[in-house]
């Protein structure tokens, strides 16, 4: 490798011997790899805890709401219609009467579901197809980047609106199959750059070199190796998709009544904005808190990952 | 370059033809647009048949979608469920949405980029924090929270703008919209700028354009600034089309009777003519915009020209 | 003492002028997160004009730092010049104004860098690159500049230069890069070039023909050269003294010949005993133990005393100074004389 120390000194990065090793400092330094390198970061990083605190919350009253919130979100009474919030009731009344603090709470599982469901969907579908195209190359890949050319000739919110509005009921399963459908061709881009770049690593040729065979390739040489971009690109999705069922719901496509969601309780309560803004505040507040955690711990994970962007 | 242009143009049409009839596929083929149009009433038997019948639905579905096209190509969008033209109301709409699309565009490109760029080059200091932090911000909260947000505060309590757009929509009255419509594109644009920015300043040929003894501001705008700038670009012609898709939710919030309104009134009055009419035409819009963006990129780095 | 440089066949400066360049103890560190990393630790060199100075180390002996400081292209902050001087032309550049500098830079000074792929600017073509330099320190016009451009690359020997002008650098081959990299150090004639491993990237075939290149039109424009590099193969031919340096100090500084028939420090010694030849086939290569210190933490006494042969209690406590063996050559090592004499 060229001289690199004086170019490492100016990224500040600790300087590294002529092949690439970082030079020994102290203990810590034996044996780092990208993982336990990013872990080390990512322990040091206060944006990592206070995210992941959050998302274990929201993991936790989307499985156990009843845990925090004591009243029914469906059990409503006209004559509390958009009362302001008050000591039993700290989140007020919407203009149906539901308590808002109830519905705020079980309105977190239909995002967490839908935001884990399509990111998973999205991840594997992607990652397969993706991988697989820029492992094998050829028709493969060609047929892969045309097909999802198609897709990205349909903005996503666009193509939902379409989509959705030929079902009549919205539900968590439907909202996540159509995210799946037309959000796995941007994974699959990430995850085929990534492994066009990890199999033309001097290690994994070696590894071609001394017979292995494909299935071995990929799944022991390059999965671990092109996986950092697809961590880092699925934490930040999650957040982006939870925010898009939102969005679909609130254009009357996405979940529908009587699902408790964000979406919905922020679609009816824009009508009421002038009387009630409370009514508004507390599922969007609770809606931006959860796509800023997702997409903070995303960006941790990127920095650890990625140190050279700091 | 001749033949890159020939290549690219080339490659537009099976994406074309696919996206249109995936669009077409998604309206027609999944629901029954016949037993939509009547909502929870069952139709009239004859009725059914007769609509059937006018709008091809017997016929197969490549077939049907063969007939639209054809059709599109001589003008032709169908009727709405008003009996008007759909080409006519894409008359009316798509002018306002243009506008407004404008105006966002302009509002991310300028902001976005100006943010980025001062926040690329003080990497670290107070005002990068700060602009990486309202950023991460904007993006996090969904805009129509925002456009809720902001019409009450900037609209309704302080009156500082009407809070929504009158007929003909007017550019002054665009601009909160557009604000709205731009924020999380112009978010994208900023973080964007400000990496490509870092990257750069402090790639080799930068330090030899420093070496040459180039004046400073010859440095940064014939070197910096122009390799900088080249993903950013590419950002901001993609992301037209999410700008107009993105008008869906603007104009619903600001009641602006363009596109968006249109689409909308179609879903809700489950008029398929409608709905495929205008989503067609965005996205003939946005594979436009793109091939223009693919093109400017082999202007600007020649790399890709001669790949 | 004995007089050991005799067979020094120095081509003698022109003794009435001082040294077209001269660096006095200069200390350049950087401010990086683990702390002050002290890259260059008080250097001191001299090149006049049509001599050659090659400066010797390994990655991270502070050698690129160093030729950065003199170019004045050293990114401030994270690094920091907080002691010495750089003479050029009798003039100290560190008092100078930043707008001194620049007027300085390529046109008195030029730099070749290493990598030419990534020194160049992809997106723009060689001929602007290289008309550049004389529409901004020249004021030519755009097409003077590029008829000038032209006349360079005929002068480095691209083949088709009319045709290849506007070409962009990626669509030519690493050699033609790196000559593209040598005309545009040369266009405006300077007095002095600094090429920091101009031939590393290449293949060896391509790195005689460049090097080559570069000291026929040293010896034509009488410029001085600073040869930055690790490769001891590349400095014997074209080099006419020696500056080794370790961890940011120098070590050892001597006409060329004097080192490869004797060096008089243990670390020049151990890299010319890592260099394979021929006449050792079958023995097991020799190679200087241990790893170049970190920066940040620089070993007490002498940097080279964990790695050294002949380390002593002294060299773990008293930095070596730089001592002087015969007329034109010194040496920082405690033990010199042993190490001449073995």
């Amino acid at each position: 490798m060229p001289e690199n120390t004086d170019a490492a000194i100016l990224d500040g990065v600790p300087p590294t011997t002529q092949d690439g090793t970082a030079l020994p400092q102290d203990t810590r330094d034996k044996a780092r790899s990208l993982w336990t390198d990013a872990w080390y970061d990512l322990r040091r990083n206060p944006v990592f805890y206070i995210s992941s605190l959050v998302i274990l919350f929201l993991v936790f009253i989307s499985i156990w709401p009843g845990a925090i919130a004591h009243t029914d979100p469906l059990q409503c009474d006209l004559i509390n219609s958009q009362n302001g919030p008050s000591g039993g009731h700290w989140f007020g009344f919407d203009q149906q009467g539901c308590d808002v603090y109830s519905r705020t709470v079980h309105g977190a599982r239909n995002s967490v579901e839908v935001g884990l469901l399509s990111t998973v969907g999205v991840a594997l579908l992607g990652s397969v197809l993706g991988g697989l195209a820029g492992y094998f190359g050829g028709w493969l890949d060609a047929i892969l980047s045309r097909v999802s050319d198609i897709f990205f000739g349909i903005p996503i919110l666009l193509g939902g609106v379409v989509f959705l509005s030929a079902f009549k009921g919205g539900s968590v399963s439907i909202v996540s199959t159509f995210i799946i459908l037309l959000g796995w061709p941007q994974l699959a881009r990430i995850a085929r750059g990534a492994v066009i770049t990890a199999k033309e690593q001097d290690y994994v040729l070696a590894a071609k070199a001394l017979g292995a065979g494909h299935g071995r390739l990929l799944l022991r040489h390059i999965a671990p190796n092109a996986l950092a971009p697809v961590i880092v690109w699925s934490t930040i999705a999650l957040g982006t998709f939870i925010s898009l069922e939102a969005t679909l719901s609130f254009l009357g496509v996405g979940l529908k009544p009587p699902a408790v969601s964000w979406g919905i309780d922020i679609s009816s309560a824009s009508e009421q904005i002038r009387n009630a803004p409370h009514m508004l505040l507390f599922p969007a507040g609770a809606l931006s808190i959860t796509v800023l955690a997702f997409i903070l711990l995303g960006d941790a994970v990127r920095d650890a990952l990625d140190p050279k962007l700091r | 370059m001749g033949r890159y242009v020939i290549r690219r143009l080339l490659q537009m049409v099976p994406v074309f033809i696919g996206t249109t009839l995936l669009i077409f596929v998604m309206v027609y083929g999944l629901g029954d647009p016949v037993a939509a149009m009547f909502g929870d009433r069952t139709p009239d038997p004859a009725t059914a048949a007769q609509i059937r019948h006018d709008l091809h639905l017997n016929d197969p579905l490549i077939q049907q979608y063969w007939i639209y096209m054809s059709g599109i190509f001589h003008g032709d969008f169908g009727k709405a469920s008003t009996g008007q033209p759909v080409s006519e109301l894409l008359k009316s709409a798509y002018p306002v949405t243009l506008k407004l699309t404008i105006v966002a565009f302009v509002i991310e490109a300028v902001i976005g980029v100006a943010l980025g760029l001062f926040a690329g080059m003080r990497r670290g200091r107070f005002l990068d924090t700060g602009v990486l932090a309202i950023t991460l911000l904007v993006v996090s909260i969904p805009t129509f929270v925002t456009g809720y947000v902001l019409q009450y505060l900037v609209g309704v309590k302080w009156g500082i703008v009407k809070p929504s757009v009158g007929d003909g929509a007017p550019f002054n009255q665009l601009i909160m919209p557009g604000l709205v419509l731009a924020g999380v594109s112009l978010a994208y644009v900023a973080r964007l700028t400000r990496t490509s920015v870092a990257e750069n300043s402090r790639a080799d040929y930068l330090r030899t354009a420093v070496a040459k003894g180039l004046p400073r501001r010859r440095v940064i705008t014939n070197h910096m600034l122009r390799n900088s700038l080249i993903p950013v670009v590419t950002f901001l012609g993609t992301d037209i089309g999410n700008l107009m898709a993105g008008a869906l939710v603007t104009e619903r919030i600001f009641n602006i009777h363009g596109v968006g309104y249109q689409v909308y009134q179609g879903i809700v009055h489950n008029n398929p003519p409608t709905v495929v009419g205008f989503v067609t035409v965005l996205v003939i819009v946005f594979l436009v915009a793109n091939l223009l963006v693919d093109l400017l990129y082999a202007v600007l780095d020649p790399r890709i020209r001669y790949a | 003492m004995t007089v050991i440089d005799d067979v020094s066949n120095v081509p003698a400066p022109d003794a009435a002028l001082a040294p077209l360049l001269e660096v006095r103890d200069l200390h350049v560190e950087f401010h990086t997160r683990d702390g002050i990393a002290k890259a260059v630790n008080g250097v001191n060199y001299s090149v006049s004009a049509g001599e050659t100075l090659a400066v010797l180390g390994e990655s991270g002996s502070g050698k690129s730092v160093s030729a950065q400081a003199v170019m004045g292209i050293l990114d401030m902050p994270p690094a920091r010049i907080p002691k010495g001087e750089i003479f050029f032309q009798g003039r100290d550049m560190l008092k100078m104004s930043g707008e001194e500098r620049r007027k300085i830079r390529g046109r008195k000074i030029a730099m070749i860098f290493q990598d030419a792929l990534s020194s160049l600017n992809p997106v723009l073509s060689v001929g602007y690159q290289l008309g550049e330099m004389y529409r901004v320190h020249q004021g030519l016009s755009r097409k003077a500049a590029k008829a000038k451009s032209i006349e360079l690359m005929d002068r480095v020997r691209i083949p088709a230069a009319r045709e290849r002008v506007n070409d962009y650098p990626h669509q030519f081959s690493g050699g033609m890069r790196q000559r593209i990299m040598i005309a545009m150090a040369l266009a405006l004639e300077p007095e002095l070039i600094i090429a920091d491993e101009p031939t590393t990237a290449l293949d060896v075939t391509v790195q005689a023909q460049v090097m080559e290149l570069l000291a026929e039109l040293q010896r034509e424009y009488n410029m001085g050269l600073i040869l930055i590099t690790h490769d001891l193969g590349v400095v014997a031919d074209v080099a006419d003294k020696i500056a080794v340096m370790y961890a940011g100090r120098i070590v050892e500084d001597a006409p060329v010949h004097d080192i490869y028939a004797r060096p008089a420090h243990p670390y020049t010694k151990g890299l010319l005993q890592s260099i394979p030849r021929l006449d050792q086939k079958g023995q097991e290569l020799y190679a200087i133990k241990g790893l170049p210190p970190n920066l940040t933490r620089i070993p007490a006494g002498c940097a080279f005393n964990p790695r050294c042969p002949m380390a002593q209690d002294i060299c773990r406590t008293d930095v070596p100074p730089l001592h002087p063996v015969g007329t034109a050559r010194g040496s920082a090592c405690h033990f010199w004389k042993e190490t001449l004499g073995d």
